[in-house]
């Protein structure tokens, strides 16, 4: 999909504060020098295509529920089905596969301590394969976002 | 800090992203019976508070051409995690920078951060730029790059029962 640079604009300029404000869209278009039904549409494409994950919050890990990374070691004949099985778990918001011996990588999160353990806890004997809970201890960075300019 | 059942169910709502609707405040509210400015006023103090570290587009980085995606994690001595950490943080380029648990003895690493970039080089250049400008060749780390994302999208910390009960009071 080619870039028009209202879309460019779209992506690259409202990753943060986002208008709280009765008509957020017609704020943007306003910015933009668009109209309202434009910014709908684009954002709308955009998220078909995949560009756009959602306009919406990141939540700081540790302040609401829980959540951790986890990781485990998955023989690469069964990599696929093993994956299937930990993304079908609505607590489950990440599932990657990478380039090292523990090759799958995913985070989960969940109302509380307790369903947190249980989901780890149902993924290690549906699969069979340990998991690593690496739970997070300290945040440093400040999500300002991801500079596509 | 308190967080509220509503707070919670507000949270599950948009977790996969806010309606796109002239009026997307007013479309949540009427799921969770809440009226559009007791929303935004929600949402605004969630980000006072830090709950809410971003409220904003969240583009997906490969889609855009950033398909080389790194997480570097160290084995930083303890008593030092805290000043690296903040140092690397600091560098334009890291997307995120965690200290977190180690798993011994498989996985002795506690410091992590992410780089994503358009190609392994580039990234693999900001990883050398990144461990001389903070003196971290001395600590053992992995790298390791994603091949195929099986899954992303918001995390759903919430309760459909919770949700369930919310309306039906409404």
């Amino acid at each position: 999909m080619n870039l028009t640079s209202v879309d460019q604009r779209l992506l690259n300029d409202f990753q943060r504060d986002f208008p709280l404000e009765p008509r957020p869209y017609a704020r943007m278009a306003a910015k933009l020098g668009v109209g309202e039904g434009e910014v709908l549409e684009r954002l709308a494409d955009l998220r078909c295509c995949g560009a756009v994950s959602r306009v919406g919050a990141v939540v700081q890990p540790g302040t609401v529920g829980a959540s951790t990374l986890a990781a485990m070691q998955v023989p690469q004949d069964r990599l696929e089905e093993v994956a299937d099985a930990i993304s079908a778990y609505p607590e489950v918001n990440h599932n990657y596969e990478r380039d090292h011996a523990i090759n799958l990588w995913f985070v989960t999160a969940a109302p509380d301590e307790a369903r947190l353990e249980e989901v780890l806890a149902s993924i290690e004997k549906e699969t069979g394969i340990p998991v690593m809970d690496l739970r997070l201890m300290a945040p440093f960075h400040i999500d300002l976002g991801f500079d596509l300019s | 800090m308190t967080i509220d059942g509503t707070d919670r169910a507000l949270l599950a709502v948009i977790a996969d992203g806010l309606p796109l609707d002239p009026r997307p405040y007013n479309v949540i509210g009427r799921r969770l019976g809440l009226d559009e400015e007791q929303v935004i006023s929600r949402l605004k103090n969630l980000i006072r508070r830090g709950v809410i570290s971003r409220f904003g587009v969240i583009v997906r980085h490969r889609e855009l051409g950033y398909t080389a995606n790194a997480m570097v994690a160290w084995d930083i001595p303890d008593r030092r995690v805290h000043v690296l950490g903040r140092k690397i943080a600091a560098h334009p380029f890291v997307t995120l920078c965690y200290q977190r648990r180690r798993h011994l003895p498989q996985w002795p690493y506690n410091l992590y951060c992410m780089i994503h970039g358009k190609d392994r080089e580039m990234v693999q250049d900001q990883i050398a730029g990144l461990s001389g400008d903070e003196g971290l060749e001395k600590f053992d780390r992995a790298v390791l790059f994603s091949k195929r994302r099986f899954k992303q999208r918001g995390a759903c910390y919430g309760a459909a029962p919770l949700l369930g009960r919310l309306k039906g009071a409404a």
